[in-house]
Formats: C-alpha cells, sequence, structure tokens
C-alpha cells in the first residue's frame, strides 16, 4: 500500500512537472527548507548534547535524569498546531515574553527586526522539540561512554580538553553524526508547525504542497505529487547516510 | 575524581533547558488566562467559553474515537503479525523493521498526498467518513511505533517456550495468543498504545489536507478569531500528550524503555 502511494506519486508526474519543481521558486523553497532544517538540526544536536551529558554525567542527582528524560519525552511529542500557538502565546506581537521584555527590560523585539512568524522564529519553534529528541536518541550513546575511559585518560596525564578531543567526541561521532540526520528528517517534514506558525510568510515545501493540494486559489493534486517526490528524494538520501552511521555507531552500546 | 556534587557546567546547562522548555508553558498558561475585553491577566473566561462550545467536544470526542480505533486495529494487525514472524520467519523480521521505517522517511504531507491519491476511487463510505481513511493513514502512521514496542515486548519473553508449553496443554491458536502471549506483551502493548493515542490527539497534517474536523484542525480555526482561546486549547493538547506519556513510563516502569517519540509535526 505504502509502495503504492510513491508509484502514484512519481507516475502521476509527469517529466514536465519533475522539471518545473527544480525551477524557481520552488528551488528557492526546497533551499530554505533544507536550510531550516541544517540550522535546527545542527543548533538541536549541540543543545541536546550538551544538556544530554550534564544530565547524565557524574554528581547529577538521578532523579533529575528521569525528570528530563520524561519531558523530553513529552516534549518530543509536543508539535504541529498547539506547539506553534504557545510560542505565539509566548514570542507573538502581544505575547507574554515580548510583553514582559518590553515593558521590563525597556527593549522592543519587534521594533528590531524580530518576529515569530519569519525564518527564525519557525527555527525557535523547531529547537523545541529538536533538542529533546537529540537528548533522547543521544542518551544511550553517552551512557556508552565509560567511565573508566575517562579515568584512563586522566591516569595518563589528559586534561578534559584532550579526552573530549581524542576519546569522547571520536567515540560519539557516528551517533551524533546519525542524530543530526535523523533530527535533520524531523525538521525537513515537518508541517504543522510552520503552518500554524507561518503559513503566509514562510515558504517552506511542505507548505508549498499543501498549499498546492488543498489551496484555495490554485490547485494542482499532480504538481503537490511532484513536489511531494522532491521531498522524497531528499529524505532517501539522508537514509542511506543514515544506516551505515547507525551499524557504525552500535558497534560502541553494548 | 569522583564527584559527589553536581558539576556547575552541568547546573547551567540544566538551567537553559529548564527555561527553554518552560518558558513556552508558562507563557501559554499566562495567555491563555488572560481577559477578552482588557486584554489582562487573569480571566477564566476563554477556558468557559471552550467548554460551551459544542464543536470543542465533537471535535475532541471524533479525536479521542479516532485514536481508540487505531489503537484496536493496530493491535489485531500488528500482534499476531509481529508473534507469527518471531516464531517460525525471524528471517523476515529485517524487513519488517526496513517497512516500519518507511513511514518514519515518508513526511505525514507527502503519506497524505500519496493516500488521497490511492484511494480516489474508493467507495464514499470509506474515503468520506473519518472511521474509514483517516483511521487507515492513522495506522500507518503508528505502525513503526506499534511494531517497535511490540518487537521489543516479543524479543524479551521466551516465545517458543511458552507456545510450545501452552500447545502441550492442549491450547489452540487463539487462546495461546490471547490467554498465553497477550497477556506477557502487555507492557509492550499498553506502550505502543500510549503513544499512537499521542499520535493520533495531535495529528493535524492528515486530518487538514483530507478536510475532516479533528480537533488539531479545531484549534487552528479557533485561532483565526479567539487568540486566549487557542492558547488555552493549546495547553490542553500538552497536557494530554503529558497524561499519555506518563502513562507509557508508569506502565513500563522497571522494564526495557519502548520507543518515546512519535512524530505529528
Amino acid at each position: 500500500m505504502i509502495v503504492g502511494a510513491f508509484k502514484n506519486a512519481h507516475g502521476g508526474a509527469t517529466l514536465h512537472h519533475m522539471h518545473q519543481i527544480v525551477q524557481q521558486p520552488y528551488r528557492d523553497q526546497y533551499w530554505l527548507t533544507i536550510k531550516v532544517s541544517l540550522i535546527t538540526a545542527g543548533v538541536g544536536s549541540f543543545l541536546g548534547l550538551c544538556i544530554a551529558y550534564a544530565m547524565i554525567r557524574e554528581g547529577t542527582p538521578r532523579f533529575l535524569r528521569t525528570i528530563l528524560t520524561t519531558f523530553s519525552g513529552v516534549a518530543a511529542n509536543f508539535a504541529g498546531i498547539p506547539l506553534a500557538f504557545a510560542f505565539i502565546a509566548t514570542l507573538g506581537t502581544i505575547g507574554i515574553a515580548t510583553t514582559f521584555i518590553k515593558d521590563h527590560l525597556g527593549y522592543d523585539l519587534y521594533a528590531h527586526g524580530f518576529t515569530i512568524f519569519g525564518q527564525t522564529g519557525v527555527e525557535l519553534t523547531y529547537l523545541y522539540f529538536q533538542i529533546p529528541l537529540m537528548i533522547l536518541v543521544i542518551a544511550p550513546a553517552i551512557d556508552g561512554l565509560r567511565a573508566e575511559w575517562r579515568e584512563a585518560a586522566s591516569n595518563l596525564g589528559a586534561t578534559s580538553w584532550q579526552f573530549w578531543r581524542y576519546v569522547g567526541i571520536p567515540v560519539l561521532l557516528p551517533s551524533i553524526l546519525g542524530a543530526f540526520i535523523l533530527l535533520f528528517g524531523n525538521s525537513f517534514s515537518a508541517y504543522a508547525t510552520a503552518y500554524g506558525l507561518a503559513g503566509n510568510s514562510v515558504f517552506l515545501i511542505p507548505i508549498t504542497i499543501g498549499f498546492y493540494y488543498s489551496g484555495n486559489v490554485v490547485s494542482d493534486p499532480h504538481f503537490a505529487q511532484a513536489l511531494a517526490f522532491g521531498m522524497f528524494v531528499v529524505l532517501a538520501v539522508m537514509m542511506l547516510l543514515y544506516v551505515p552511521l547507525q551499524r557504525r555507531s552500535a558497534r560502541w552500546m553494548r | 575524581m569522583r564527584r559527589r556534587w553536581i558539576a556547575p557546567s552541568a547546573v547551567v546547562w540544566l538551567v537553559v533547558a529548564a527555561a527553554f522548555f518552560l518558558i513556552p508553558l508558562i507563557a501559554t498558561l499566562l495567555f491563555s488566562l488572560r481577559s477578552i475585553q482588557t486584554n489582562k491577566c487573569c480571566s477564566g473566561a476563554a477556558y468557559s467559553l471552550i467548554v460551551h462550545d459544542h464543536q470543542f467536544w465533537s471535535t475532541i470526542r471524533l479525536s479521542f474515537q479516532l485514536a481508540l480505533e487505531t489503537i484496536a486495529i493496530s493491535l489485531l494487525l500488528f500482534v499476531p503479525t509481529v508473534y507469527w514472524v518471531h516464531l517460525k520467519l525471524p528471517r523476515l523480521r529485517p524487513v519488517l523493521s526496513l517497512m516500519a521505517l518507511v513511514p518514519f522517511v515518508v513526511p505525514p504531507i507527502v503519506l497524505v498526498v500519496g493516500l488521497l491519491n490511492l484511494y480516489k476511487g474508493a467507495p464514499s463510505w470509506f474515503y468520506d467518513k473519518p472511521y474509514g481513511f483517516l483511521a487507515t493513514a492513522y495506522v500507518i502512521l503508528a505502525f513503526p511505533y506499534m511494531f517497535f514496542a511490540l518487537d521489543a515486548g516479543f524479543r524479551s519473553i521466551d516465545l517458543h517456550t511458552l507456545t510450545e508449553a501452552s500447545q502441550s496443554l492442549g491450547a489452540g491458536w487463539g487462546t495461546t495468543l490471547t490467554r498465553v502471549i497477550l497477556p506477557n506483551i502487555r507492557v509492550a502493548a499498553l506502550g505502543g498504545s500510549f503513544l499512537t493515542l499521542a499520535i493520533v490527539m495531535g495529528e493535524f497534517t492528515i486530518a487538514s489536507l483530507s478536510a475532516f474536523k479533528t480537533f488539531p484542525p479545531y484549534i487552528q480555526v479557533v485561532n483565526e478569531s479567539q487568540p486566549y482561546e487557542a492558547a488555552a486549547l493549546s495547553l490542553l493538547s500538552f497536557l494530554i500528550v503529558w497524561a499519555a506519556m506518563l502513562a507509557l513510563v508508569l506502565v513500563g516502569r522497571g522494564r526495557p524503555r519502548p520507543a518515546q517519540v512519535a512524530a505529528t509535526r
């Protein structure tokens, strides 16, 4: 059935549509979608890694880890329309944080070019599910980073930086890259969040597909299918990169 | 080398995390409490308006029924399948897990475009009804989460011994499955079910593109005219996910955790 869905998406698209989706403005929209995904995946991976390490490292009370993991499970699933509105309520034109910063700190975000309905706003909102996802995905890998390695390194006179440079990061790298690709796909395929937030101002490819499929003004399902096929190609490439990385990172996790 | 106290940098990162995660939630709560007339805190008007809106009840009921239907169909389909594959066809397991990755890789927006196209000729009792088309789409969406949860469950029990013991005591396949296997994988099945509940209650993309009035599209409609109510509904939606995840953690306490991430973006 799933395979059938794809055949249709492809078969329904003539070469004309395939040619069209690499033209402007769609080329820019693909690029924008990829850019947003790369940025949120990059920032999300970095922050998620730091938070996950802070959560797991020795000295941090155990209960904090339980709370944070459970919360990450919730936050990673809290997406779409409600998430978009939560951020509008926070950082929208009359949002709580916006008015607070204006009244108490004397800085008007919107007068300085910030808007939650723009690209930065979408990226900020995506981070709300990207960071928890990274925490959930990377935690087992950090668990695999054994305390003995760290002790061995320091016995041999390594500094903390040297430990990370020569042991920690190289061991974690496949997991980090794998998680990065997962986060990329996660953000690349997001529709509802961006739709709720910036349906009319940030033209990500999923938004355009939704627009062409159900659009009140123009409706061209075949073209939507061609655009969807383009997305699928990008994700398939990412998946091909993911599988070998996954295999490699599994080696250290026992 | 062993630390007795939490490291300072860890404190900084955890505080950053807490701020980033909690501020939007607190802000949403405060926003939803603003009064419609004065735009000031605090009034429960947004909440009372929601409770008296019959659309709220009808959409949330539809979403909930869809969630239950999806869970029922998924369990009926996947429990026997995964059982059989583990028991008789272990070589098919990698194939199945590869198939389970497909809904992961395919964005919902692409899935809905493909499905709408595929079922265009289907009879209208299926295509025009949420219980037909939408539930089918959600079963596909829930497949990976159900599969990985069940797969982990079946792997942690001694399937062959249980099946043989049950059969040498004279049980048929049906009895074995419902009275011996099912109680043993209950935690996994419940875990998958709660994840599915969270997915279906929050799913917007497919419902909106196929023009069904479930809960998330209702929030979107409300937001166009009543931002404070939309904030209240967003908070409610967060609580639903929170409840589902809490249930997931509680049923799975002390056992290997099932996958915790569902995608409804």
